[in-house]
């Protein structure tokens, strides 16, 4: 029998972006799928990136990720949000084509060298509390020295339309029920969420004409640093308004939605309510925009972001039809809300591997979280983590004060899940520094010498660190005095104080143009580099401020805590603070200095703890 | 990493106190006050604080990196046991960059990070541990249960709220987000920065250990206010200063009150006076006794006109009491009688005081105030600029709720999101 590596399971956009990893490491892989045909769909919105994904997705793809070049392939409406603030909370976003995103993950998996099975994982294999690998529902074995469990909505997957109820993993598709069985017979104890999708409609009976549109971007920011323009023909969304009759046909009958008529005890993400919950949370509310966003190219179908929805379908008609340019519109595809297993993810490893069994990695929704994105970066954390336990490949510190994958993996593992997380700019205390456009300049190195970036992608980046360290130096030469910067424009009031180009491109108002009117020099340097170090040069006061901050957490960072760490009975804890940190389980004395009410004194009362147990053992 | 400082002997009153200063920038820190004696020896030396005045005579101690309690570069002050000395000598300390007070047990984490303790003392230490956690938690819910802690309450739901506002404005910019939320903001901004602002103001008590207590006596020409002062300056030993005002009108006199600094204050008598030169004094007099901290009206008989309104903390007393007066307050200069009541129930009243602003009392406290307002302060001005830079009204923001943490703990993001989510509709 064959031996593999590592197993992926599942297909989604966890699933891909491990299996890619695992390939680009050198492992021998498996993907283990239901459907092939489905690898790298998109199941819910048509979008990926935007506030804090974006962030996601320029990480991926500095360590050499596929989620970022696919989107940039399919991408059909470029936009990069908050473009009028500044660069640290700017997303770039695209919506793309369904069916080309698809054929793009594909066909860059072709490219690998991995074993494709189509089946139904049943059960994991175990000896010895160590993965084996896993058994199909058809009987047959995949042996693996690892496993990476990516499940999204298919485990126990139950779809709710009004009092109607389907086990499924997606729409027309089956769910996996025996494997959560298996798991639970393992010891596990699943939580059930839920997420909704909306009706899907055909463009062709929406009335466009009386429609607000709203373009894609005149300068595309791509979602990957290789890609440097859209493939394909940008197309518009339209915009529309439920109005006060939209409101009463949902009020009426609500009692008929699975989730206002009791069906679903999942919890759903607030961040993403169904148009139900919209109506009752926010009553004296009397209109919700929609976003009509096209599915593809060559479909079509549409996708009405901001209606998700578990009404029968009758009244999905009723509501849909009483907006504005969809009054004669037809349903491709009712709404859905979907409830699904997950496993507390406070009790996994920083590489997201289950307390379960030795060698079992799990990511994406089955850890909490919501998104593409979030699934995605997962799915590269675990494939990490898989090389760093079979090649001893060199790790990749992902950690809150250095990425937003740090920042999830940290929420995740020590505080937990209690609805669908979804990643946010303002959960990364560190957010001035970890930008969309610093990605590559964070984990690109690490990744090259842990072995899962390219030396194509290497050496395109090395090229641009020279650049932007020449212009570095450029900018760091010149000193410019407050009657020189006058000649180009800018006023610095006359303080004699002579200011280096960092100094004046945090100005704000002063441009690129200006600096080379002072420094012909610059001329000469790159336009992109000399952008990425104004960028720079915006934060680096607040970024020093934080500096502290920092290495007081990498400090704190490096003193580990064991997971089976015994909180009860180290004198100077109250109990409060005992449940907290038990519940909790930090990994770290960083990660326990997060909770809230953990003071600076119960701190040390657990490192002495820790150093006393590390000298008991010693003697 | 930062250099900590804190005040290794028990607070008090004591014969001497040690002050520890530990970190890398100990030695250059300690510099400024004096020059710092060979390393593993003592000496006696003038601490100057910044702007040369002397702080005290101290005998100074240098550990060297690997031979100190914490294994870091630590400086020890050995100075005279004053609250105002030791007070004055932490407020310089943390005038420096990247110089705090230490947390409390910091400097015993860092001597066990840097492996300056074996086990046996380190089992010993949990003892420690224990108390410093037992007085965290008593000015814990000190805080919490004072006035202080309901003020505490509003900043906390204030700028919870401001943050929550900014944040909806990045994160839920494509979405259907009031684009004039920033109004808001800089209203509760502004308003916290006003409430913060008087808090300082009025918690100056801090201020109080280290120049003191003031006590105004009070009352018409010729009521005995001289006397009383003298009767006071008698008893007490322990007196500091003893100026007599040849040029002014006020006699002070400091003495040492349960540990306490104060200062009682010999005003001219309050009366209309054509004299120029009297009415001078006469306002000065208004103007002192309008400044301290409790007032001793004394009076020559029962329910006399005051010659302005008494404050709850100040005393109508009844002088002479050699000449009979027995109700109410009396004390009688000439013969002392009276006199220790009177101090006891001053003292009682002003250690009330102290306990009433434990809080504030701290200097680490009244610094964290002082950051948090300066910072506010920067939100106000990124806030009203344009166009506005989100991100970093934010990021001040954050900077100053970490400075206000002493008061409401950490802000989480998961409130933040809270009042995001119940405040708008949002989500596609």
């Amino acid at each position: 029998m064959k031996q593999f590596d590592v197993v992926v399971v599942g297909g989604g956009h966890a699933g891909c972006e491990a299996l890619h990893a695992a390939c680009r490491y050198g492992l021998k892989a498996a993907l283990v799928t239901l459907d092939k045909t489905k690898v790298g769909v998109m199941s819910c919105n048509p979008a990926i990136g935007g506030l804090g994904k974006g962030h996601l997705v320029r990480e991926i793809d500095a360590l050499d990720g596929i989620m970022g070049l696919a989107a940039d392939v399919s991408g059909i409406q470029f936009r990069l949000l908050n473009r009028s603030k500044g660069p640290a909370v700017q997303g770039p976003r695209t919506q793309s084509d369904r069916g080309l995103y698809l054929k793009a993950i594909q066909a860059i998996l072709a490219k690998e060298d991995f074993a494709l099975i189509e089946g139904e994982v049943s059960a994991l294999m175990s000896g010895s509390g160590v993965v084996t690998g896993v058994r199909l529902s058809d009987g047959s074995e995949v042996c693996a020295r690892t496993v990476i469990l990516t499940a999204g909505t298919f485990m126990r997957g139950t779809i709710h339309i009004g009092d109607q109820r389907v086990s499924a993993g997606r729409m027309g598709e089956a769910s996996a029920n025996e494997l959560s069985v298996q798991m639970e017979s393992l010891g596990a104890t699943f939580g059930r969420l839920k997420t909704g999708t909306p009706p899907r409609l055909n463009g062709d009976t929406i009335n466009w004409q009386c429609l607000e549109v709203q373009p894609a971007d005149d300068d595309p920011v791509m979602l990957s640093f290789l890609s440097k323009s859209p493939s394909v023909k940008q197309v518009v969304c339209g915009i529309t308004h439920t109005n006060a009759n939209t409101h009463d046909t949902i009020r009426k009958n609500l009692g008929r939605s699975a989730m206002y008529g009791g069906h679903i005890s999942g919890i759903g993400p607030r961040y993403c309510p169904s148009i139900e919950d919209k109506v009752v949370r926010f009553a004296d509310k009397t209109s919700h925009q929609i976003f009509l966003e096209p599915e593809g190219l060559s479909t079509n179908s549409v996708y009405p972001n901001g209606i998700s929805t578990s009404l029968p379908e009758d009244i999905q008609y009723q509501y849909v039809r009483s907006i504005s340019g969809l009054e004669g519109v037809e349903i491709l595809q009712p709404g859905y809300a979907i409830e699904y297993d997950f496993l507390n993810p406070q009790g996994l490893s920083s590489d997201l591997e289950s307390g379960l069994l030795s060698g079992l990695f799990l990511a994406g929704q089955i850890n909490g979280t919501t998104g593409y994105e979030e699934a995605a970066s997962q799915g590269l954390v675990a494939a990490i983590g898989v090389a760093k336990r079979l090649l001893g490949a060199a790790p990749i510190q992902f950690d809150r004060s250095t990425s937003y994958i740090g920042v999830m993996i940290d929420d995740l593992t020590s505080r937990g899940a209690t609805e669908p997380y979804r990643m946010f700019t303002s959960r990364a205390e560190f957010r001035l520094k970890l930008r969309a456009d610093n990605a590559d300049q964070r984990l690109t190195d690490q990744g090259y010498t842990s072995g899962c970036v390219s030396s194509e992608r290497f050496a395109q980046y090395t090229e641009k660190i020279e650049k932007l360290t020449a212009c570095r130096h450029s900018l760091s030469d010149m000193a410019v005095s407050p009657n020189q910067a006058r000649v180009a424009g800018i006023d610095l009031g006359l303080d004699g104080r002579r200011r280096n180009g960092h100094e004046l491109l945090a100005i704000p108002g002063v441009s690129i143009q200006q600096l080379r009117v002072l420094e012909p020099s610059l001329i000469d340097r790159d336009i992109e580099a000399l952008k990425q170090a104004g960028r720079e040069a915006l934060y680096v006061t607040y970024i020093e401020r934080q500096g502290r901050d920092i290495e007081a957490l990498a400090r704190d960072l490096s003193i580990q805590i064991p997971t089976a760490f015994e909180y009860a009975g180290i004198s100077g804890l109250s109990s409060e603070m005992i449940a907290k940190l038990s519940e909790a389980r930090p990994q770290t004395l960083g990660a326990a200095k997060n909770i809230e009410g953990i003071t600076p004194a119960a701190l040390t009362a657990v490192f002495l703890r820790l150093k006393t147990q590390g000298l008991r053992e010693a003697i | 990493m930062d250099t900590i400082f804190a005040q290794a002997t028990a607070p008090g009153r004591a014969g001497v106190s040690i002050i520890r200063l530990s970190g890398v920038q100990a030695y250059s820190i300690a510099s400024e006050f004096c020059n710092i004696p060979l390393a593993g020896r003592s000496g006696l030396r003038s601490l100057k604080a910044a702007d040369n005045s002397l702080i005290d005579k101290a005998l100074v101690l240098f550990f060297e990196i690997g031979a100190s309690f914490t294994g870091e570069q630590v400086i020890e002050f050995h100075v005279h046991g004053g609250l105002a000395t030791v007070a004055k000598l932490l407020s310089e300390l943390s005038a420096f960059d990247g110089c705090r007070l230490a947390s409390p047990g910091e400097f015993t984490r860092r001597a066990l990070e840097n492996g300056q303790l074996d086990l046996n003392q380190v089992e010993a230490l949990s003892d420690l541990i224990d108390a410093e956690t037992e007085s965290q938690r008593k000015q814990a819910i000190s805080v919490l249960e004072g006035s202080f802690g309901e003020l505490g309450k509003v900043w906390r739901a204030d700028l919870l709220r401001a943050v929550a506002l900014l944040e909806a404005s990045i994160d839920f910019s494509d979405e259907e987000i009031p684009n004039d939320l920033y109004l808001e903001v800089l209203d509760l901004v502004r308003k916290t920065k006003v409430s913060v602002s008087s808090v300082l103001n009025r918690s100056s008590i801090s201020s109080k250990i280290r120049s003191g207590f003031t006590v105004a006596i009070v009352g018409t020409p010729n009521v005995g206010k001289s006397t009383l002062l003298n009767a006071i300056a008698g008893r007490q030993a322990a007196i500091t200063s003893d100026v007599a005002g040849t040029t002014r009108d006020v006699i002070e006199t400091r003495v040492d009150l349960k540990g306490l600094a104060v200062t009682f204050l010999d005003t001219a008598g309050l009366h209309e006076s054509d004299d120029f030169i009297e009415n001078l004094g006469i306002s000065m007099a208004y103007k002192a006794s309008d400044a301290a901290d409790v007032r001793i009206f004394l009076v020559e008989r029962d329910n006399e006109v005051l010659p302005f309104p008494a404050r709850p903390d100040d005393f109508v007393v009844l002088n002479k009491a050699d000449l009979g007066a027995k109700n109410g307050l009396s004390v009688s200069g000439k013969t002392g009688e009276g006199v220790s009541e009177l101090l006891n129930l001053i003292a009682e009243r002003l250690l009330k005081k102290t306990s009433l602003d434990v809080v504030a009392i701290r200097e680490r406290q009244i610094k964290g105030l002082h950051a948090a307002n300066a910072l506010l302060a920067n939100v106000m001005v990124l806030t009203e600029q344009k166009p506005l830079a989100f991100e970093l009204a934010c990021q001040e923001l954050y900077f100053a709720l970490t400075e206000l943490d002493f008061v409401f703990g950490k802000i989480d993001i998961e409130g933040v999101l809270d009042e995001i989510f119940s405040s708008f509709c949002l989500g596609k």
